[in-house]
């Protein structure tokens, strides 16, 4: 299995490492560092063999994530092994970058001989490791002298069947929040048809109750209705793929779609779900570019909210790429709408704090071009697409709803379901014509 | 809370100034403040000592101040300490020893977490002598009531298996890992399951058999176990083979829940166990509703926000929708390039496009192609217009409409050519049209494609590419150009005008260009010998008299003689009807597509290579208590192996090489075909000029031993082992090694210390050191001889029969190698008479049970004379031969060596061979007192004397 995880920062130079096997040396990491920076780092794929040797890494910020190994081993684990040791890494240091590497190799240390034993992960769940692994905990050891190390066991959830929550948890009030979030995803041609659309959707929760609780979630999913033979009620959803915490009783929703879990306590997500029904936009955008006599392109861009009356988009951002050598703007738009020249990555952008369902809102832009002939660069501007940014609150675009969240505990409480939904936009591009 | 771990916040200031400096003086003042009496003292340096470790500085000489540290009740200091230790034990390892007490004392520690802690660094202390320590509060760790413990053990059994593989066996660490699959805690379970593939894999023999019984622990373990131990177990469960549909659809249902699992090693891993044993299904309606099934997580994979991921899982679905080609056709959306998308996911993307593509989608593919053949990033760019090429070849409906998407391009970015989009036209404007001449020169190259495809179809074109001759400078562009004007010379105005503007810039021009022009030229002269004369005269010439390629000057020499001797051979040859070509760029070959699903989301399957292709095997350790393991594998790094050609860039290159050297018989391969097709056309040339390839340099003359041909046992610093197993003339077995001298040192060799691992039959060499008499010189390979006999304590039931380990360091180098050498029956044969006959029956009858057979299919066989004398050589008697319905049974009798477990020693083995009249085979059966296994063997044994 995997032999070795180092941290390097952008320059390829080792901040820490775990080797594990014994089998690849500190060396390997060189070669790793010759790699980044001989490489264009957009071309370098994220797993390549070089003399026998298979790196996989993983960036974030300005540092390098990299498990090293000979064997061909499962690399779809090493490389979400590697999210997750950074996710860990994230929740204990509060950022993962060069600097708090440094400050804290001790805990990293501990953290790396724990998630990860012979190249194989273990407990990559920072809410459990955190119960113990602590750099606090062991100065209140010393300070009770001898035989205080005993006082830190590995909790329980380590080896239960439940391994995302400890027992005897307790609050005071027994709350349990749920978040429907959904993404749309859109790819427009310059023509305004949806060339794909797909909406990423996901429930988050977080979750203050005692004891260990045993949830059941109902969603208006036809698969789920179906199988309870209710599916003439009301509106459902196709939900085309379903993936789940792994607190969920799969096998459970595999038999009849029922959605029941201990859940962990504080916040996670319950589940990620795809719809693929084709979508309208959700705010179409237009944009016309004429160019007047080489020396002024003139911007015309309409948008449009597309969905229901009731609702609302807030902090609307268009963002409408222009030649890299423009000038002068000058825009002409509603009072209340903001128009920024964004020149650093060559474009516009245009916000619209609220917008409401068939709202349809215009604006205009003019900008003044270089009396010497464009060079080549200025094919990039034009080729990149608009991109829309926006949040609609209290609406899912595929309709999902909660229809209940039960609360079961052995002691009886009861507990306060708080439900919200809201639509974002994920990738959503509208090409230029 | 969170805040207190954050940089600056902690109470005692950050760890970062522990990296404040080591100079030399200091190292001698950690090692004071490492024996002080104040804890805290103790614990700074230990940070400090771990500090300077981790930028890379070597603190090794610190180990005994260290050692001593281990004592101390702080858990963090331990672990640091542990740390420590971990890294520097290879290189102190009899200042390890000291720390072994302090080890077995914390394995006993009242404290779960501490005691898992010394059982998990012991285990990463790679120093053999350690393990004897680790044994028994390994064993203890094993059996101990704490999970926590229990796991860690497991995992500690597979490092101890790689350290010492003799003593994990010998100790029946496999065996409680076995029973460890039953523990009631899953993450247990996982441990072990994973402690247990991994040994598996390094041996042949069973150790962890999935079976029914398995199968259903495994499938209980997987539903409570973490997300990491489903890997585990997913992984375990592909490797089963259900034995019926039935079955395979009850394992597939159990499986399919994990296929919503959040984590993408788990679904992948799901996929890859479903994918399998839906080979085992019979039902289509069940295949397509798993298709069905599948499809979506697979879609979510290559949607994943991880870009990394969405890489390895593109991989993977070109590997899956080769296999169920219908899985995602109706998805082919999602594989739509975003403008943000990393570049290596755009790539895979495009490669996932072609495979989806068909009759209905087409259209809107071909659409997206074109947007993305606007972009900037060149690559990307040729990628796009290849793959509307690939589409044109994989779709003759789409075919029209790839060609005119093509020339829309062509005209779109050249210079003068009438854009149709404002964009184009402002980039068109700028009068610098080389930059995007790389969109051009890769059409003229798919073009070409296409014509060897359809022949007689788009002709239409060239017109058009005949516009843009002037903008290719490319060689690869050139050559298909001018391959083009070769193959419709009859067809283009002025063909014979277009070449010989190509002709004055011939001998600058590169050799794929040359080669090419030099065909298209005789083409061209085949087709009309009077309008292109000349340019055939002077291009021959200049092929054969200025040149100083040799494929140039030999190919034009060739045209000359077959222009000169016999024009009409010369058309057959030239001009002769292409095989049509098809798309199978990147295709992984059918026959080795179930081994590759095996491999889904491994290494394996983002290279589309099965593993030995790039894994360079590490040396098994070896089975053997005292041999040294010399070989740090740290310092191996600086020695330069095979490239491990993972990208496959070497491929398109090779193609092109075949590209070049096909098309001299005017046969062009596939658009970059794979890669074996690059020896192919090698092998034509030579075969043209009567001469195979080279035959190998003759080695020197080496004694003749089965020992020299046997597969190497092991090769290092130039000095190749190999070794048999071989029967004496006086029916003794001997251990051959065989040993070549390639050595830098250039002494010969004069002996050789061989050892053999414990084995059934007890057989250990009679002396310790092989002498080669006369000694190995440089460059000459040896065989030293050793007689083998039975020794008890080197008996082991457990061990295969038709194995020997055998270990053989050469002397004066001390260079070693260990391994395997499969020993055939036929070498344990002793020396003894027929059996009688009364008492050769009754055995025959006893032993009915154990009877085992194969038929032997030889072609030099011979009749039973001569089968007999072959076997009464090898010390197999004949007894007794009766006839029956035209067959021929004979009886023989021989000694031959007992297994442990039925006696060592000599034990008869009764043998029957059966003859058909006229048939150049026979079926062996043997029957042994010792059982199946035994008999087995020897039927396999006296096969192996008449092959």
């Amino acid at each position: 299995m995997w032999s070795a995880i180092f941290l390097l920062d952008m320059k390829g130079k080792i901040l820490i490492s775990r080797n594990y096997r014994g089998d690849v040396s500190r060396l390997a990491a060189l070669r790793f560092s010759r790699m980044v920076q001989e490489s264009d780092a957009a071309d370098l794929k994220p797993v390549f063999t070089i003399e026998g040797i298979t790196y996989a890494f993983i960036a974030h910020r300005n540092v390098y994530m990299l498990a090293v190994t000979r064997h061909n081993c499962n690399v779809t684990m090493a490389l979400y092994f590697l999210h997750c040791l950074r996710n860990v890494l994230c929740t204990y240091l509060g950022e993962l970058e060069e600097e708090s590497i440094r400050d804290n190799f001790v805990i990293i240390y501990e953290l790396l001989d724990e998630t990860m034993d012979f190249g194989y992960p273990q407990i990559t769940d920072a809410a459990i490791l955190m119960k113990y692994i602590r750099t606090d905990a062991h100065k209140l050891a010393s300070k009770r002298g001898g035989g205080a190390a005993a006082a830190i066991a590995p909790p329980d959830a380590v080896t239960n069947a439940v391994s995302w929550r400890d027992e005897g948890i307790v609050h005071k009030r027994n709350e349990v929040f749920l978040d429907v979030v959904e993404k749309v995803h859109m790819l427009i041609s310059g023509s305004g048809a949806v060339l794909s659309s797909a909406i990423e959707g996901a429930v988050e929760m977080r979750t203050f109750l005692t004891g260990m609780p045993d949830l059941k979630l109902g969603l208006n999913d036809r698969a789920m209705l179906e199988a309870a033979g209710k599916a003439s009620r009301g509106k459902s959803v196709e939900l085309e793929d379903v993936k789940f915490h792994q607190c969920v009783r799969l096998t459970d929703y595999e038999r009849d779609k029922t959605i029941s879990f201990v859940p962990p306590d504080g916040a996670f997500t319950l589940m990620r779900y795809r719809v693929s029904t084709p979508l309208r936009p959700v705010i179409e955008t237009r944009a016309t570019v004429t160019k007047h006599s080489r020396s002024r392109l003139e911007y015309s861009v309409t948008a449009k909210a597309r969905f229901k009356t009731r609702s609302t988009a807030t902090n609307v951002e268009i963002i409408i790429p222009v030649p890299a050598d423009v000038d002068s703007p000058v825009f002409q738009a509603v009072a209340g709408h903001k128009v920024t020249y964004v020149p650093e990555i060559n474009c516009f952008k245009w916000v619209i704090k609220a917008m409401p369902g068939g709202a349809t809102v215009r604006m205009r832009a003019q900008f003044g071009l270089p009396s010497v002939e464009a060079d080549e660069d200025d094919e990039e501007g034009w080729r990149k697409p608009i991109s829309v940014r926006f949040e609609i609150p209290y609406f899912t675009v595929s309709g999902l709803g909660v229809r209940y969240l039960r609360v079961l505990e052995k002691s009886g409480y009861s507990a306060q379901p708080w439900v919200r939904y809201i639509t974002r936009n994920g990738d959503y591009q509208i090409r230029m014509t | 809370m969170l805040n207190f771990f954050r940089r600056g916040g902690r109470s005692q200031g950050s760890d970062s100034k522990y990296f404040s400096s080591t100079s030399r003086g200091e190292v001698k003042e950690l090692a004071t403040s490492l024996s002080s009496s104040k804890p805290e003292d103790i614990k700074e340096a230990v940070k400090k000592v771990i500090a300077a470790m981790t930028v890379g500085k070597d603190m090794s000489s610190l180990v005994p101040s260290v050692v001593k540290c281990m004592h101390a009740e702080n858990l963090e200091v331990k672990k640091l300490v542990y740390l420590y230790l971990i890294n520097y034990a290879k290189s102190n390892p009899d200042m390890t020893l000291m720390a072994v007490n302090s080890f077995v004392k914390d394995t006993s520690n009242i404290n779960p977490l501490i005691r898992a802690l010394a059982i998990r660094t012991m285990g990463c202390i790679r120093v053999e002598r350690i393990t004897e320590h680790l044994c028994s509060p390994l064993r203890k760790a094993l059996a101990d009531e704490d999970p926590y413990v229990r796991k860690t053990a497991a995992m500690c059994v597979a490092k101890l298996y790689d350290i010492d593989p003799t003593i994990t066996r010998d100790q029946g660490f496999l065996e409680v890992l076995v029973d460890l699959t039953s523990d009631p805690v899953p993450i247990v379970v996982a441990n072990a399951v994973a402690a247990l593939m991994e040994v598996q894999e390094t041996t042949t023999r069973v150790i962890f058999d999935i079976n029914t019984e398995t199968l259903t622990r495994l499938l209980a373990a997987l539903k409570d176990c973490s997300e990491w131990g489903q890997v585990v177990i997913l992984d375990a469960l592909s490797t089963y083979v259900p034995a019926n549909a039935r079955e395979a659809e009850t394992v597939i249902e159990r499986i399919s829940p994990w296929l919503a699992h959040q984590n993408p090693a788990v679904v992948l891993n799901s996929v890859k166990a479903i994918v399998l044993m839906m080979d085992s299904l019979e039902s289509k309606d069940t295949i397509s509703a798993l298709c069905a099934k599948l499809a979506a997580p697979l879609v979510t994979l290559a949607q994943s926000t991880h870009p990394e991921i969405q890489y390895v899982a593109l991989r993977n679905i070109s590997l899956v929708v080769q296999r169920y080609p219908g899985i995602l056709s109706s998805k082919v959306r999602v594989f739509f390039c975003k403008y943000n998308e990393p570049i290596y996911v755009k790539m895979e993307k495009l490669e996932v496009l072609v495979r989806l593509a068909n009759a209905s989608n087409v259209e809107s593919v071909l659409m997206e192609l074109r947007e993305y053949a606007q972009e900037v990033d060149v690559e990307y760019v040729r990628r796009a217009v290849r793959t509307i090429g690939r589409l044109a070849i994989k779709l003759d409906k789409a075919a029209p409409n790839c060609i005119r998407l093509l020339l829309q391009l062509i005209k779109d970015k050249t210079p003068g050519g009438g854009g149709d989009s404002e964009a184009a036209a402002a980039a068109a404007g700028g009068g610098s049209g080389t930059d995007q001449n790389y969109l051009v020169q890769e059409a003229v190259i798919v073009i070409k494609d296409i014509f060897r495809r359809y022949p007689g179809h788009y002709e239409g074109v060239i017109g058009t590419l005949c516009e843009h001759l002037g903008s290719l400078d490319e060689p690869e562009a050139k050559a298909a150009f001018v391959w083009i004007i070769g193959e419709y010379a009859d067809r283009i105005d002025g063909a014979a005008d277009l070449l010989e503007d190509f002709l004055d810039s011939f001998l600058e021009e590169p050799a794929q260009v040359q080669l090419a022009l030099l065909t298209a030229v005789v083409k061209c002269y085949l087709k009309d010998p009077e309008g292109s004369d000349g340019i055939v005269q002077s291009v021959l010439q200049m092929a054969t008299e200025e040149s100083d390629n040799p494929d140039l000057r030999d190919r034009g020499y060739i045209y000359w003689r077959l222009l000169a001797a016999d024009p009409d051979a010369a058309r057959a040859v030239v001009l002769a009807e292409k095989p049509v070509v098809t798309d199978d760029t990147n295709a992984v070959p059918e026959s080795m597509l179930t081994d590759m699903l095996a491999q889904i989301a491994t290494l394996s399957s983002v290279y589309h290579k099965l593993p030995e292709a790039f894994v360079r095997r590490v040396r098994r350790p070896g089975e053997f208590d005292d041999e040294d393991d010399d070989e740090d594998d740290d310092e191996d790094e600086g020695e330069d192996e095979d490239e491990g050609d993972a990208a496959g860039a070497g491929a398109a290159a090779a193609a092109g090489a075949a590209a070049t050297s096909m098309d001299f018989l005017g046969v062009s391969p596939a658009p970059a075909p794979a890669a074996a097709a690059a020896s192919a056309p090698a092998d034509d040339l030579g075969d043209l000029f009567g001469a195979g390839p080279a035959e190998a340099s003759p080695a020197p003359a080496t004694p003749s031993s089965p020992a020299v041909s046997a597969p190497v046992l092991g090769a290092s610093n130039g000095i190749t082992f190999r070794a048999a197993v071989v029967r004496s003339a006086g029916g003794q077995p001997e251990l051959h090694v065989a040993i070549t001298n390639e050595h830098a040192s250039g002494t010969p060799f004069t002996a050789a210390a061989v050892r053999a691992n414990r084995n059934p039959f007890g057989l250990a060499p009679t002396s310790a050191v092989a002498t080669f008499s006369p000694a190995v010189a440089a460059g000459a390979t040896g065989v030293a001889i050793v007689p083998l006999s039975v020794d008890g304590s080197k008996a082991d039931a457990s061990k295969p029969l038709g194995a020997l380990q055998v270990a053989v360091r050469e002397e004066s180098t001390r260079v070693s190698a260990t391994g395997t050498v499969a020993m055939s029956y036929a070498a344990l044969i002793g020396a003894a008479g027929p059996l009688e006959r009364q008492s050769y029956l009754s055995a025959f009858r006893a032993a009915a049970d154990s009877e085992q057979g194969q038929t032997l299919r030889a072609p030099g066989l011979g009749d039973r004379e001569a089968v007999k004398a072959r076997l009464a050589a090898a010390g197999v008697a004949f007894v007794a031969q009766r006839a029956a319905d035209g067959k021929v049974m004979c009886y023989y009798s021989a000694s031959g060596a007992s297994p442990a477990g039925e006696g060592l020693g000599a034990t008869v083995v009764l043998v029957e061979v059966t003859h058909k009249d006229g048939v150049d085979a026979a079926r062996i059966c043997a029957r042994s007192s010792a059982g199946q296994e035994l008999a087995k063997a020897a039927a396999a044994g006296v096969a192996s004397i008449l092959e």
